[in-house]
């Protein structure tokens, strides 16, 4: 061991004593700072995790969509428009979407309806989601009866369950075939709910829109990306209300940890005049501080990440799972992919660490700068 | 006879902490490959459904289908009527609305 390390372990054992004396504080300080970056760390770790989520399975959305507008309010398209789009340069294909809007009193919950693009399902058969299924305690070959707004009632075979594990885009869904939709809702032919729109080069997806909104200015369009963009601005907006909220706790421990640092007990003083009186430099002093900042910075950090990680993927994020995630009815349960971004944990690391061993070193340096005798004689 | 320094006590509890600390990130390796299936099924729903939203709230059609919404979403009901879903406050608009003059 080379002098210098020696040196500076014969100090960190010294400081290891001393807070081991005063280990009930010591103890006070490590708890609370290790809860407040535990929380910071679940919200980072659990914003992340669901942004990577909803940019990767919303990369499959569709290209453009087009809704038609009467009056500021979402109306019906005509096939009509189908084939005018169709026809500007770039476009590849244009589908019409049919999906709506079902309220169901005994589930006490709205459904989406959705009829597949390409069909693939037969009529008098749907397939739900399981909240759906859940809410109204269906499973495979039972029927779903609705009330068509025709009066009448629709009766539907379950074909299937879509499976649970999707249950973050599909809880509420039920599929079925375009004449049962239209039947059900009465719906005029000729028309759709919005039309889904394929561009040959997706570098033109842009372009396209705009092309579009100046063909038919009572449309308006909704691109892949700014659909992505929705849910990531969703998500860092739900993270920065959290986070406002779980500012206080940090605002009251920094408040806590200055308070601390900055009324050095009597002992301590004593203990900083003692150590100058028997030559201890002020450097080693400061060494001695820095130490013992940075072992509870460091410990309440490594066991502050710890527990945010058990606390999201081994108790589901129970404590502020559905705030983050949204509530429903036909509330979701699903688990996210964990995402471990360096970024943020430094980040984490930097507003964390650092400032608690600057706000430890800076009234010890005072103390230790002070002619030992006048810090001994203040007692 | 050797006794332990405390700073062997300190590098034992570091090198404990950093131990949970490589457990967890296999666990976050071993849950990322698990995910990657229910990813896929995922995509492979939202592709065939033609679908633009994830099922988060329920409650009103500008907050099932966020990225759907337009500026007059909230007011349908009445003019001048105010936001009344809890989640309208938990969910801001969507950022290309904020971009686009026209609706």
């Amino acid at each position: 061991m080379t002098p210098g390390i020696a040196r500076y372990r014969n100090i960190l054992d010294f400081t290891l004593r001393a807070m081991l004396r005063r280990r009930g504080k010591n103890l006070l300080v490590l708890t609370l700072f290790t809860l407040v970056i535990a929380v910071f760390a679940s919200i980072l770790l659990f914003t992340r995790s669901l942004r990577h989520e909803a940019g990767l399975v919303l990369k499959e959305a569709p290209e453009i969509v087009v809704q038609r507008m009467v009056a500021g309010r979402h109306d019906l398209i005509s096939a009509e428009h189908v084939a005018r789009i169709a026809s500007l340069p770039g476009v590849r294909g244009v589908a019409p979407r049919l999906w709506g809007y079902y309220f169901d009193p005994s589930a006490n919950a709205t459904f989406t309806l959705v009829v597949p693009p390409d069909g693939g399902i037969g009529e008098g058969k749907a397939r739900i989601g399981v909240g759906v299924g859940r809410s109204r305690k269906l499973f495979r070959g039972n029927t779903l009866v609705m009330r068509g707004y025709d009066g009448r009632e629709h009766a539907l075979e379950i074909e299937a369950l879509i499976p649970e594990e999707s249950e973050l885009v599909s809880s509420d869904l039920v599929i079925v075939s375009e004449r049962d939709f239209r039947s059900l809702f009465s719906f005029p032919s000729g028309r759709a709910t919005d039309l889904a729109v394929t561009v040959a080069n997706p570098r033109e997806v842009g372009t396209v829109a705009g092309k579009i909104a100046e063909l038919l200015p009572d449309t308006r369009t909704v691109t892949r990306d700014d659909i992505i963009a929705t849910y990531q601005a969703l998500f860092d907006w739900r993270s920065g209300v959290m986070g406002l909220i779980f500012a206080s706790a940090l605002i009251s421990f920094a408040l806590f940890a200055w308070d601390r640092a900055t009324g050095l007990s009597a002992e301590e003083r004593r203990e900083t005049g003692i150590l100058k009186a028997i030559g201890w430099e002020t450097a080693d002093i400061l060494l001695m501080k820095f130490s013992e900042g940075a072992v509870i910075a460091l410990i309440s950090f490594l066991g502050g990440c710890i527990l945010a990680w058990l606390h999201l993927h081994f108790f589901w994020g129970s404590l502020f799972g559905a705030f983050l995630k949204g509530w429903s009815t036909l509330y979701p349960y699903f688990r996210l992919a964990p995402v471990i971004d360096p970024y943020n944990l430094a980040v984490l690391f930097m507003l964390t660490v650092p400032p608690y061993i600057a706000a430890i070193l800076i009234p010890s340096w005072r103390a230790a700068s002070m002619d030992p005798d006048t810090v001994m004689r203040e007692q | 006879m050797n006794h332990m320094r405390p700073s062997d006590g300190l590098f034992l509890l570091l090198a404990y902490l950093l131990l949970w600390v490589v457990l967890l990130c296999c666990d976050a390796t071993r849950r990322s490959r698990e995910s990657e299936a229910r990813i896929a099924l995922e995509r492979t729903i939202v592709r065939s459904y033609a679908l633009t939203d994830l099922c988060l709230s329920g409650e009103a059609r500008y907050t099932r289908h966020l990225s759907q919404a337009d500026i007059h979403a909230p007011f349908q009901d009445h003019p001048l009527a105010l936001e009344h879903f809890p989640s309208g406050s938990l969910i801001p608009p969507p950022p290309h609305l904020a971009r686009r003059t026209t609706p």
